[in-house]
């Protein structure tokens, strides 16, 4: 195990330089923010994951998000494992009638102020599913409020990331 | 004489499916085919319903072949094949859930898929859940889920736990349910084969794979050479990265992080080549019935290469580290030990049946093109626990580095697709396709103009879910995670 850690630390990191934000993304939550009249929790946001139907597509983008390629937390974003640690949740998944109570008490348990990202094409119309009787007309928007839609199928990493990069910068 | 041909021979041939049988049985040897696979002369593949029919795929013990048996239920009524069989428990419930048939003589009749919140739902499903209990001094309840604390899918477990062990868990399934099969009714192929790859996201290709084979065999067609060997190529692309990524999960939730940091590393490594070779990290809507959708140009080849040479080199020391870790080792030997015996009884597919002595691969006792000219072996063990689960998996990981060089050694030139002959008569198709997680299966009937009259698929998940509670039983409740990873069942490809 030393040799690991050691090569670990006499190796080039494998860390990519971050993206630029996007910049729909940006001017979609400028308006979301002045919603919540910009109230400002500094440059750290608290994520928890809420899969509300996904094929785990999704999933497996959001889970790269936090590689050695990505490393998610050097933005000062990290995952949380319960919504009342959170500010954003991020969803994904076309919404099924299943998960829509428990996304909504999600919802509930996420203290204010709080953020929704929509991730993933399911997430934002229901993408294929979309007209299926097992899933809410409308998708995650028809149960909560979103703030950020970040678009793919699934979204690539980079894409996932360049979104909540906007979601930081539009706070600060 | 085998079992599955002695009721072939008493059942009904139905033309038009391939490229197995299918006959229709009486109730009476429909109950001789559930004793069958309850005497473990037959193994389940799985069991499926449509408006007056209820369906069911099995493998003969003794010869391996395959058939399906169909009976006519315009009542809506079948005979239980759970009765004697539990592995078709939840298969039945699912059956009564969709499709509105009811397994008569069934056990457990509570609604499955179906929790009372779909504008359709009948009336029982929207009753409060009737756990199963367990009763004893001292036992508590612990409640987890739908929406777990790490970024994974959802579900419901009821733990039952005396102290820190483990006395009874029941799982509780059909969040993630969309619709899938519903959706396929009335599709063209084009939207077939996406929905198919949207079942489970991380058998993406699996799923596409299996579908188009399906759809192949319901139209009596073929894909080209070129298409067959590309295929293969991206299913063990797909099994690479998900094995890494898994092995690396395994042991995090031992918590030993470095393992997960640097399995990442070779999980996006082999994310990446896929998207240098195919245009998707996923490679998702890659493969077409006919064919695939995506040639590999010399770049794409290259960027394999490289990353199966990273591979080679980063792997072994990493599989060293896992061997001679002894506090991660007293995490991983000996937890959630899954007996032979049930994965047999359950036909569980994939690690989970291979690491406790069930030794079956599709690709090599159903063998499909290109398999039949590559060489590899089929790694198994009988210890059945974590640890076993691990060592399948590093073993296969190993195999699929050497199919994919033979892969890029004998890629024929050629065209991707060949043009499939709709419209010409309706037709049924069956085929399976190991995936990482085991076998997946897909059924198909077309209609004469080509769309999907009826699709039904298979998650290997479906017989490998119930073994992960029989396999936690006895162990302590921290060591869930583990068991749970060890297995790593797909949600949405059985919630469906």
């Amino acid at each position: 195990m030393r040799r690991h850690i050691f090569q670990g630390m006499i190796h080039a990191p494998l860390t990519e330089a971050a993206p630029t934000p996007d910049d729909t993304a940006l001017a979609e939550l400028t308006q979301a923010l002045e919603r919540t009249a910009r109230r400002r929790l500094g440059r750290s946001l608290s994520i928890r994951e809420v899969d509300a139907g996904s094929c785990n597509g999704c999933e497996l983008e959001i889970h790269a998000l936090n590689n050695a390629f990505y490393d998610l937390e050097r933005f000062g974003l990290r995952f949380v494992a319960s919504p009342r640690h959170a500010d954003v949740l991020l969803v994904t998944g076309p919404l099924t009638h299943n998960m829509r109570e428990a996304l909504e008490r999600t919802y509930c348990a996420t203290p204010d102020p709080k953020w929704v990202v929509a991730a993933g094409d399911c997430a934002i119309d229901g993408g294929l599913f979309a007209g299926s009787p097992a899933c809410v007309v409308g998708s995650v928007g028809a149960a909560v409020p979103i703030d950020l839609h970040i678009r793919g199928c699934p979204p690539q990493p980079v894409d996932l990331l360049k979104g909540l990069l906007a979601l930081l910068e539009a706070q600060a | 004489m085998a079992a599955l041909s002695e009721l072939l021979a008493k059942g009904k041939r139905v033309e038009a499916h391939r490229p197995v049988p299918r006959a229709m049985l009486d109730a009476n040897t429909w109950m001789e085919a559930a004793h069958a696979l309850a005497d473990e002369r037959m193994t389940l593949l799985t069991l499926w319903g449509e408006r007056e029919a209820a369906h069911m795929a099995a493998r003969d013990a003794e010869s391996g072949a395959i058939a399906v048996f169909s009976f006519a239920c315009p009542n809506g009524h079948f005979p239980s094949v759970g009765a004697v069989h539990l592995p078709a428990v939840r298969l039945e419930r699912t059956m009564r859930d969709l499709h509105g048939l009811v397994a008569v003589g069934a056990k457990d009749a509570r609604a499955w898929l179906d929790h009372g919140k779909w504008p359709h739902s009948r009336a029982e499903a929207c009753a409060p859940y009737d756990f199963l209990s367990a009763a004893g001094e001292g036992l508590h309840r612990i409640v987890v889920g739908p929406v777990h604390a790490g970024i994974i899918e959802p579900g419901n477990f009821r733990f039952t736990a005396g102290g820190e062990t483990v006395v009874r868990l029941e799982e509780r399934l059909g969040y993630v349910h969309k619709g899938i099969e519903g959706l396929m009714a009335g599709a063209d192929l084009q939207r077939g084969v996406q929905l198919a790859g949207r079942t489970s996201g991380d058998s993406t290709v699996a799923y596409a794979f299996a579908f188009a084979r399906a759809a192949e065999a319901a139209l009596e067609c073929e894909a080209p050479p070129r298409a067959v060997w590309l295929r293969a190529l991206m299913a063990e692309l797909e099994r690479l990265a998900n094995h890494f990524g898994d092995i690396g999960a395994i042991c995090n939730d031992a918590a030993f992080a470095l393992m997960h940091a640097h399995t990442g590393v070779l999980r996006e490594r082999a994310l990446r080549a896929s998207e240098a070779a195919f245009g998707h990290r996923l490679m998702r809507d890659c493969i077409v019935p006919g064919g695939v959708a995506h040639d590999l140009d010399d770049q794409g080849s290259a960027a394999i290469r490289a990353m199966i040479a990273e591979a080679r080199r980063r792997f072994p020391p990493l599989v060293k580290l896992y061997d001679d870790t002894t506090s991660l080792q007293d995490r991983t030997v000996g937890t959630g030990y899954l007996k032979p015996r049930l994965a047999r009884q359950y036909g569980a597919g994939g690690f989970v049946g291979r690491a406790s002595a069930r030794d079956f691969d599709v690709r090599r006792d159903l063998v499909y093109a290109p398999y039949d000219r590559m060489r590899f072996v089929v790694p198994k063990r009988s210890d059945g626990d974590v640890n076993a689960r691990v060592w399948v998996r590093i073993h296969e990981v190993e195999q699929s580095l050497d199919l994919i060089e033979q892969i890029l050694a004998s890629l024929p030139t050629g065209p991707l697709r060949t043009t499939l002959p709709i419209g010409e008569e309706a037709g049924e198709g069956l085929a399976l396709v190991e995936g990482f997680r085991g076998d997946v299966l897909v059924w198909l009937r077309l209609n004469a103009d080509g769309t999907i009259a009826r699709c039904h698929l298979r998650d290997p998940s479906w017989f490998q879910w119930p073994l992960l509670e029989a396999a936690i039983e006895g162990n302590i409740v921290a060591d869930f995670p583990l068991c749970n990873k060890s297995f790593n069942c797909s949600y949405s490809g059985h919630d469906l």
